[in-house]
């Protein structure tokens, strides 16, 4: 077992965790924060993406010391209490999603690109969102819900 | 301490084809692996107006395509490494790591080895410097030794009246591997090509110079005919397999269209 100490949402954890394990399965099982979801695995679908020191990453290809000392941000972390943050309230309102497996990897990638990028053009939200898949809404929703949530995060 | 493990241990920079790789069983077991971040100052990337642009081995992709260094020098190698994957990838992996796994179709392989690239292969006993073109020994393989890191890639400064475009087929715009890859340099003197430099991949066992497209250039203007005929000559010398990706015609003409596609686009970029 390897000794970490990683701050997720904040709050500062010290844990003793598998070399092996992947920083998906400590957030997800050690953590029990179960927002950040297992897609492929292998880094192809994003929908494990977490904020690792300001830069998104795929939890699932993240090994759970290589996440020593760092800070880390989920889904679970956006929200204020009962307030959502800008781009959540943004997905929930167009509606950008159906299933909703994918909606935390998107929103994880938006904060990413929204972060970088406040006003994103069409182009920079499709490369922005390259390397998160959905396989129900076709996107259209997903795109009018980042649109959205740039001019809500704006003001 | 690769050395020591000798074959049990691997190298991990961003990890994202090692882990993937060892999920899926398709190497033997490892007992350990080694991360190179931890080692302080191998992320760096420093230019140097007579040495050229050093990369360090940990360097990630996201860092350097945008780096006002890279973006201001060797725009072509930004513009390549936005192809690769996805940001989350990006953020992760590094250069190094693609030009080690050594799949044919890797993006940072055509731009790199038309621009001359140098490997610095460094071991507990010393270091040597590899041109990238004799990197490659075939799909997914190098000349690096078990126990040998590639702790840098130097690129030449690009000479005065240069120019360069990689150009990437896949069927999908993101998240794809290439079917055909196609980097195309040319140094010009006047109206002619004093230096040209044309690598193909994803369409040989390694990636690719094309020694006969090159030199149906050198010393000619680009133009229509020029070009036409370096493009076929690059078509008919690469050796692409067939897959389920593409069939190995498809790729020998889009080796074609790609070619006379870049090198049109040089022809009209202004010096």
């Amino acid at each position: 077992m390897k000794e970490i100490r990683i701050t997720v949402n904040g709050k500062p954890y010290e844990l003793s965790v598998r070399p092996h394990a992947t920083l998906l399965e400590v957030i997800r099982e050690d953590l029990g924060l179960t927002g950040t979801k297992e897609g492929c695995g292998v880094g192809e679908c994003g929908a494990c993406t977490v904020i690792m020191n300001g830069k998104s990453v795929n939890a699932c290809l993240v090994l759970a010391p290589e996440a020593d000392g760092k800070e880390i941000t989920t889904i679970e972390g956006l929200a204020d209490g009962d307030k959502l943050d800008p781009i959540q309230q943004a997905f929930y309102e167009i509606g950008g999603l159906q299933c909703g497996f994918c909606t935390p990897g998107m929103i994880m990638s938006t904060k990413a690109l929204l972060a970088d990028k406040p006003e994103p053009t069409d182009q920079e939200i499709r490369k922005g969102l390259e390397g998160n898949f959905c396989r129900c809404t076709g996107y259209t929703k997903i795109f009018e819900s980042v649109r959205e949530a740039s001019r809500k995060s704006r003001g | 301490m690769l050395g020591s493990y000798k074959g049990d241990a691997k190298p991990l920079a961003g990890g994202t084809d090692l882990i993937p790789q060892i999920k899926a069983r398709e190497m033997a077991a490892l007992r350990v692996v080694v991360d190179l971040k931890a080692i302080p100052g191998l992320d760096a990337i420093t230019y140097d107006a007579t040495k050229g642009l050093s990369i360090g081995a940990t360097a990630t992709v996201t860092a350097v395509e945008r780096s006002p260094l890279v973006r201001q020098y060797y725009p072509m190698l930004a513009n390549a490494l936005t192809t690769m994957a996805s940001p989350q990838v990006r953020n992760r992996a590094t250069i190094t790591g693609n030009i080690c796994s050594a799949v044919p179709s890797a993006d940072s392989a055509p731009t790199l080895l038309a621009m001359e690239a140098i490997l610095r292969l460094q071991n507990q006993k010393g270091e040597r410097l590899v041109p990238i073109t004799q990197f490659f020994t075939g799909p997914r393989q190098t000349v690096l030794a078990n126990d040998e890191l590639i702790t840098e890639i130097r690129i030449p400064v690009p000479p005065p009246k240069s120019c360069g475009v990689y150009l990437k087929l896949s069927p999908r715009k993101s998240m794809d591997l290439a079917v055909v890859g196609v980097a195309a340099f040319v140094v010009r003197e006047g109206e002619t090509c004093k230096d040209v430099r044309i690598a193909l991949g994803a369409v040989a066992p390694t990636p690719i110079r094309e020694a006969r497209a090159e030199s149906a250039l050198l010393g000619k203007k680009l133009n229509d005919e020029s070009i036409a005929e370096a493009a076929g000559a690059a078509s008919s010398e690469c050796r692409p397999i067939d897959d389920h990706r593409a069939a190995r015609e498809y790729r020998c003409d889009m080796v074609y269209v790609l070619t006379k596609r870049a090198l049109t686009q040089l022809k009209e970029e202004a010096l």
